[in-house]
């Protein structure tokens, strides 16, 4: 039977909703106890050299100022890199707050005051003095592109010839596009607040995505193993903020090891600028078609920043070797090191801005090779993934393409740029595709039914505003046939059967399947605990006899009696399963992916460059969707992000200070109400047996992916001017 | 943020004897908070004014307006007499902030905000304007935001507010009283140009507090324009903003006002400009030569040169709005 019916599929409001509107949701920073000491990190205003002297007598003669840390009073830490590598972290060695007297990148925390309240802490903060001996620093991506080295995890083997092909093609592009830094700036700034407990352990609330990998990394660095339980049932967003433990957390840990007491560090808006980012790309496209447009040759190279410390990669140029068919490609992907904080995974690492200059690119074709933008998407489709050489488990791009198209009008749309205006406005309309791996990955996932016959699952995920709690209890709620109120998902402690980092879009893949497989094991314990009974009813039948819905356990055939689950565990008492489970092995037959098709227009005052997006369609594939309702929150807010890459967003570096200047949310350009239109998200059927249990891909980034190159296309159909320079801000359009 | 001892006088001259070097008049604090949260102002003394007697919205025997420095920004915009006799107030404000900034937020304390320049924002850069003599990284720095005209060496910074473009425009006046009694500042008076001193943003005495604006009775409400530019469509600094006002006789200019926004230490106003508008005919050509003129002086920086053309176009826009009567 069926164990992915309703409410799996259907569009629910999320049960931690009524949590979070009315406060009763705690966030890190919202725990509290009596005595709890407040922390305030002080960050380096130089971006390379060295901590000569630390003055922080003003500070500590401050009533109420407990301590000033800095690493020449820190506890004892780690000495090798191992212990800092967290679950998401880059090659190399991990930064390591208060290690020594290098500074390593502006915004680097120096010192941590610790006082009796929020605001005394912030004060002293404010009069401790620190004196530097300043060295040279490069923070310049364009000024040491000569001196990049090969990332550590190369892209793609080359395939075919592709010098060859591209310079004998009829028809060829070649362009260099540029993205700047961008930071995630979650609403809910960093923040940890660490409980001391009375036998030195440490109850710990983060902010993070992954609980586990924060208390693997705590037990590594101070020795703690066995002592931290670590705690985030709530997490007020993050896109990728809160993959690796950032600084705040050791800090906080530093402070409460020292002093035997609970401590809070709470990052400001400004110091949410002072770790990782998404990398400033520079990126370089050569197609070469035949004269209608079919790919003969295509060549991507990237160059991307990191700091001296980390390699950091990402996917950024994979995506150009697996969209579209074609036999003779390169890729190329390269680092090079600056004076900066290493980037980290934010929405979509790689891909949205790697297919953003695909995007632009195959936008740039099309008019070179005179083909609707649309049709050579078509022409060059292409049901296998180049680089794997593999078919994919379940490719319904085309379906994106076609229901998008009529959902938008794209028939209309003349070809030409300029062609379409009101007054003062020249409309255009672009598209891009979208493309995301479908990753699963070893999840763990306790049910446990008890014996009032409520069911509790859990897993030691996180819900970062995605859904997760919703989504989870759907998919367990599905399996055993019970209404969504008798089935509580707990996730965010560390105490919880494992589960990986939430991010790649993997929660539903890896997780849902571990509750759905939990479930799958409870239902044999429920049937094993009602044969149990003389004289059952059920007595003989197997799994595939029997059917869960409306909180029973029913036989399929005479007597076709039904059972409620109460009253099977009104006897057995409690029961419970939990499950670890792994990707499947057929996986490795086929190349996995979800895919979308955007479609924007735009509106550009021409003598004064505004740009304004008028509309967009996000026609999205991505398997069964769990949830109508938080899946399409989840595409809706990755447009409105691609909206921002495109127009709003860059992270501004004075690279004579080595230091980002932009860093509050005024002048750090987030799309606003006023600048979103009405978007449009529409999920095709995608039926996928391969990629998991669920044929549930995950949406978190897909949704962002090809927007911006959407946008860029739809500027270009308006006004005949190509940006290939992110933002688009109207000094590029005068 | 410095501790700070905290006043609520009930009356004007209590206030005033409050006043001091190392005190600050707080009405919304909008500005003021995030000045003190971020280490650039350390007042020792908050004195509220918020319980003065400074919240009217009253006629003026001349026939204009005069504005209590309290009257909220939000208040002021949806005042009935302002919608109808002073439009481009109500649509300068309305494009500046949030709402809720322009429900705390205070008449005179528009007047008083600081310029949102990165470096002015960061404690820990040098700013002549923050810390006197410290430097201007902005002058070859992230200055796309920065001024055009009327600036030094010793400081690039533009002056944030909208309203005060409008003000500017109209030929407000400034009403205050300090520890030397009560005077009126005429509205291009008011604010400075950096020059060597870029810490003083106003000619107001550091014990002098701004009680009231008034409007003249002319307010060019069938024929104004506010356009404002800026990096998105809402809550951000104008990058160039026009206030343009026209009293026509038919098709014939018989008066223009055009300030700008966004490009200088105060909002930028020409006579000259305006006067040159003045018998001709609304129409581009005119608009142009007045930009022309309004722009004579301007100076780019590395990152602002675009800023003049826009300026340029958006004076052409704006005054072509205000001839074909207030936009609604």
């Amino acid at each position: 039977m069926n164990t992915l019916a309703a409410p799996v599929g259907q569009p629910l409001a999320r049960v931690d909703g009524p949590l979070k509107v009315t406060g009763q949701a705690r966030y890190a920073a919202e725990f509290g106890a009596p005595g709890l000491l407040h922390g305030v990190v002080v960050c380096s205003r130089i971006a390379r050299g060295q901590v000569l002297r630390i003055d922080a007598r003003e500070a500590e003669a401050l009533d109420g100022v407990v301590l000033v840390l800095t690493h020449e009073n820190r506890p004892p830490v780690a000495s090798y890199d191992k212990p800092y590598q967290d679950d998401d972290a880059a090659d190399g060695s991990p930064f390591r707050p208060l290690f020594n007297d290098r500074v390593l990148y502006s915004g680097q925390p120096l010192a941590l005051v610790v006082a009796e309240t929020r605001e005394l802490a912030r004060h002293a903060a404010s009069l401790v003095r620190i004196e530097y001996r300043q060295e040279p620093h490069q923070t310049d991506l364009l000024a040491v592109r000569e001196q990049a080295h090969e990332a550590p995890e190369p892209p793609p083997a080359p395939r075919g010839d592709f010098a060859g092909a591209f310079a004998a093609a009829p028809v060829r592009v070649e362009c260099e596009y540029q993205t700047p830094v961008e930071h995630h700036n979650p609403m809910e700034t960093h923040a940890s607040t660490v409980f001391y407990q009375a036998d030195g352990g440490l109850l710990v609330h983060d902010k993070t995505q992954g609980v586990q990998n924060c208390q693997r990394y705590l037990e590594q660095v101070f020795g703690l193993q066995g002592r931290i339980r670590v705690l985030a049932p709530f997490v007020g967003g993050a896109f990728g903020s809160g993959l690796r433990p950032q600084y705040q957390l050791p800090l906080a840990v530093m402070a409460a090891l020292k002093l035997q007491r609970s401590v809070r560090v709470e990052l400001s808006r400004q110091q949410m600028f002072t770790f990782g980012y998404r990398p400033r790309s520079l990126q370089r496209l050569r197609l070469g078609a035949d004269r209608d447009g079919r790919l003969q040759a295509l060549a991507h190279q990237a160059l991307g920043q990191t700091s001296r410390f980390e390699d950091f990669t990402e996917h950024e140029v994979d995506w150009s070797g697996m969209l579209y068919a074609c036999d003779n490609v390169q890729l190329g992907y390269r680092l090079a090191a600056l004076d900066v904080y290493t980037p980290l995974d934010m929405r979509a690492p790689g891909a949205a801005i790697g297919v953003f200059a695909l995007e632009c690119a195959m936008d740039e074709l099309a008019y070179a090779a005179s083909v609707d933008p649309l049709e050579l998407r078509l022409r060059n489709y292409s049901e296998v993934n180049g680089n794997q050489g593999k078919r994919y488990s379940s490719k319904e791009l085309r379906a994106c393409y076609v229901q998008g198209a009529e959902r938008f009008g794209w028939a209309q749309r003349p070809q030409a740029p300029r062609s379409l205006r009101e007054g003062n406005q020249l409309i255009g309309m672009g598209m891009a595709t979208g493309v995301w791996e479908a990753l699963q990955m070893p999840a763990s996932a306790r049910a446990c039914i008890d014996a009032d016959g409520r069911l509790q699952v859990s897993s030691a995920t996180a819900d970062i505003g995605t859904g997760t709690y919703t989504a989870m209890t759907q998919i367990a709620a599905a399996a055993l046939g019970l209404p969504m109120e008798a089935v509580e998902f707990r996730l965010g402690d560390s105490n919880l059967p494992q589960a990986p980092l939430e991010g790649g879009s993997a929660t539903v893949s890896s997780v849902g399947s571990a509750v759905h497989q939990a479930c799958l094991a409870l239902r044999q314990k429920l049937l094993d605990a009602a044969q149990q009974s003389p004289a059952s009813p059920f007595t003989g039948a197997s799994l595939d006899d029997v059917a869960f819905a409306n909180g029973s356990m029913r036989l399929k055939r005479p007597p076709y009696t039904a059972l409620a689950l109460e009253r099977i565990v009104g006897v057995s008492g409690a029961l419970e399963a939990e499950v670890r489970v792994e990707p499947g092995e057929q996986r490795k037959n086929w190349a996995t992916a979800t895919h979308s098709a955007v479609f924007v227009e735009v509106r550009v005052d021409e003598e004064l460059g505004t740009v304004k997006v008028s509309r967009v369609v996000s026609a999205v594939a991505a398997g069964r969707v769990v949830n109508p309702q938080t899946a399409g929150n989840q595409i809706v807010g990755g447009v409105v992000w691609g909206i921002g890459q495109a127009l709003h967003e860059e992270t501004l570096i004075d690279h004579r200070l080595g230091r980002y200047m932009n860093h509050n949310l005024a002048e750090y350009h987030l799309p606003v109400q006023a600048d979103i239109p009405s978007i449009e998200a529409i999920f095709v059927e995608e039926h996928d047996s391969v990629v998991n249990a669920l044929g549930s891909k995950g949406v978190g980034e897909i949704g962002i992916v090809g927007v911006a190159a959407a946008v860029a296309n739809a500027v270009y159909h308006a006004t005949g001017k190509r940006v290939r320079e992110l933002p688009i801000t109207l000094d590029k359009l005068l | 943020m410095t501790p700070f001892s905290y006043h609520r006088p009930e009356a004007i001259d209590e206030a005033l004897a409050l006043a001091g070097p190392d005190s600050r008049f707080i009405a919304g604090g909008t500005n003021l908070l995030d000045l003190m949260k971020e280490n650039l102002l350390h007042p020792r003394r908050l004195i509220d004014i918020n319980r003065l007697p400074l919240r009217e919205i009253t006629p003026t025997p001349e026939g204009g307006l005069l504005i209590g420095a309290l009257v909220g920004n939000a208040e002021l915009a949806w005042d009935p007499r302002i919608e109808a006799r002073y439009p481009l107030v109500a649509k300068a404000i309305l494009a500046g902030a949030s709402p809720q900034l322009r429900n705390m937020a205070s008449t005179g304390g528009n007047l008083l905000q600081r310029t949102r320049c990165y470096y002015f924002y960061d404690a820990q850069t040098p700013c002549n304007k923050r810390e006197p003599g410290s430097g201007c990284p902005a002058r070859d720095g992230l200055n796309r935001m920065h001024a055009i005209l009327g600036a030094s060496d010793a400081c690039v910074a533009v002056h944030p507010s909208d309203l005060c473009v409008a003000l500017a425009a109209l030929g407000a006046q400034v009403h205050t009283q300090g520890p030397q009694g009560k005077r009126r500042i005429d509205f291009a008076d008011f604010h400075r140009l950096p020059d060597d001193e870029p810490w003083r943003d106003n000619n107001l005495d550091e014990r002098e507090l701004v009680t009231a604006v008034e409007l003249p009775p002319q307010g060019y409400a069938g024929h104004c324009a506010y356009l404002k530019l800026r990096d998105r469509a809402s809550y951000a600094f104008a990058l160039v903003s026009v206030a343009a006002a026209l009293d026509l006789d038919g098709e014939r200019i018989r008066g223009a006002r055009i300030a700008l926004g966004g490009v200088a230490h105060k909002p930028w106003r020409l006579v000259e400009a305006e006067q040159l508008l003045c018998g001709r005919r609304a129409e581009p050509a005119a608009f142009a030569e007045a930009a022309e003129r309004l722009l004579q002086s301007a100076q780019p920086l590395a990152g602002n040169a675009f800023k003049i053309e826009l300026a340029r176009r958006a004076i052409v826009r704006a005054l072509g709005e205000a001839a074909g009567g207030t936009p609604r």
